[in-house]
């Protein structure tokens, strides 16, 4: 007579495949995955790999959501799956897909060559206001100024609000929420004298009027970075660009 | 040759597969509510430029089950905005510091539904003064 | 290699929509209580209220006129920016056709509203 707790769950995942060299399109496939209480969806999928069908393709490296790599939709919302818990959905199946709105290379890896060119556009390093010596010595910056920023310098790049972002998913060309969150973190560091240089991509047709103020992208994100926020006071911003250009002569003559 | 063929999914639906966004598009939707009802005081507008005949005729036609019943969709759908409206300002508007502390997003959202609720009232306080 | 940016031109709408957003959030539900169910259902505020010689009053002040502008025509910009944004969203990407729609019947009904303020008289 077996112990209750000796009794092994068993959950199933239904996983989202693409092989590019054979499917058309993705399809679904179940796996019965048994598990325990505290194992992540992470280690469920790494389960799958490792026993039951080694050609399922993921991304993953830290399991203590810090490196940002294993953001997947789970039962249609994106989480990273390393700290999300298979326990959570069981008896149910859970649904796990790549992140939406990505292209899908294969499994659940996306493409995520289009954000890595956003965050370059957006100019992610201080752009000095003047040249600054060593003798100098180091910026000084009190804690009001930090905490300005200090929110949005959290994003670990999971993507995770793209995912959430229903306008990124209609216009791949807009920026989005993580690099202009990041571009914010920029702007408004006491240290940096860039914000006008990268007014031209927050004011523009790429920039942040894509936004229409969903907000599931700060509610999806796993660092509290409210990346709605940053979009939105760039808004802002970009209104003042707008109408004071014809007031102040400097204010977006570039 | 590449074997790389990333596949893009379809947006179809995509309003319809989260709650988070049916509930998006149940807000954005109070605009319809918006728009008729402005459209509703334009006629009223119209009206009254053209003398006493023609607006009392707008405000006697006011009074059909119809357009009583659009006024209640009207007043359940605006109100939702107005909610919807302060519920997201905590998003979309800078940071406030009092004190050196952020203002939370509940006080936000709870002044802006103060504010909204005294806004009422005061109109209502108006024209019940202009009546008399 | 970086790419030409065209300025966009949404501050313009989006600044019509936030502040028709904001003043139907503020006075739209008491508004449309007034007009739409208390007077014609003879609720709350006497039957007089919005009587001919007042509403004639009203509307011939300049700040009575200002108000009713104001909502007629904000309320319209910021629905017709909601619309034109939704109709995205469900995947009519019209563009242009989409954009005279939403705004064409923004701006007609604010010159229509102008037009009836202006004829009303000071």
């Amino acid at each position: 007579m077996p112990h209750m707790s000796d009794i092994q769950k068993v959950i199933e995942i239904e996983v989202l495949r693409y092989n590019p060299e054979t499917d058309k399109a993705p399809s679904s496939q179940v796996f019965e995955v048994p598990f325990t209480d505290d194992m992540s969806v992470l280690q469920g999928v790494q389960y799958i790999k490792d026993y039951l069908d080694g050609s399922l393709s993921f991304r993953w490296s830290c399991r203590m959501a810090i490196c940002g790599s294993c953001g997947m939709m789970i039962n249609g919302v994106p989480h990273l799956s390393c700290e999300t818990f298979l326990r959570d959905y069981y008896p149910a199946r859970v649904r796990v897909e790549a992140l939406n709105h990505f292209p899908i290379e294969r499994d659940l890896v996306i493409n995520m060559e289009g954000f890595i060119n956003k965050l370059e556009s957006i100019q992610p390093y201080i752009i000095p206001k003047e040249p600054r010596t060593l003798a100098q010595g180091e910026y000084l910056q009190t804690p009001e100024q930090l905490n300005l920023y200090e929110q949005f310098s959290s994003c670990i790049n999971c993507m995770l609000c793209y995912a959430a972002c229903p306008q990124f998913g209609l216009n791949p060309d807009f920026i989005g929420p993580a690099a202009t969150a990041l571009l914010h973190r920029y702007n408004v560091d006491s240290r940096d004298g860039g914000k006008e240089e990268r007014m031209d991509l927050v004011r523009s047709e790429e920039g942040v009027f894509h936004c229409t103020a969903v907000g599931y992208c700060s509610e999806v994100c796993p660092k509290h970075v409210d990346p709605a926020n940053a979009v939105n006071q760039n808004k802002t911003n970009a209104a003042v660009d707008y109408f004071l250009r014809f007031v102040s002569p400097k204010g977006g003559a570039k | 040759m590449s074997k790389r063929r990333p596949y893009v999914r379809p947006m179809d639906g995509w309003w319809r597969k989260n709650p988070y966004f049916v509930e998006y598009m149940i807000h954005e939707g109070t605009a319809f509510f918006v728009a008729a009802y402005a459209a509703v005081l334009l006629v009223g507008l119209v009206r009254l430029s053209q003398g006493e005949a023609a607006w009392n005729g707008w405000l006697h036609s006011l009074t059909s089950p119809w357009y009583v019943l659009f006024h209640l969709a009207a007043l359940l759908a605006i109100t939702y905005h107005t909610y919807t409206w302060f519920k997201i300002m905590p998003r979309t508007m800078p940071p406030v510091v009092v004190g050196g502390e952020r203002l939370p997003a509940w006080a936000i959202t709870g002044t802006g539904l103060a504010v909204a609720a005294a806004a009422g009232i005061g109109l209502l306080a108006f024209v019940w003064g202009m009546a008399r | 290699m970086k790419p030409t940016l065209k300025r966009s031109n949404a501050p313009i709408f989006w600044a019509l929509f936030g502040a028709g957003g904001m003043l139907s959030a503020l006075f739209g539900p008491m508004l449309v209580f007034i007009t739409g169910l208390a007077i014609p259902l003879g609720l709350l505020l006497p039957a007089d209220a919005l009587s001919y010689p007042k509403m004639l009053a009203f509307t011939q002040n300049f700040i009575g006129k200002g108000f009713v502008f104001a909502v007629i025509a904000l309320f319209l910009w910021h629905a017709a920016h909601r619309i034109f944004h939704s109709l995205h969203d469900i995947g009519i990407h019209a563009g242009t056709g989409a954009k005279l729609a939403c705004y064409g019947s923004a701006m007609v009904g604010t010159v229509i509203a102008a037009y009836a303020l202006l004829s009303i008289g000071f």
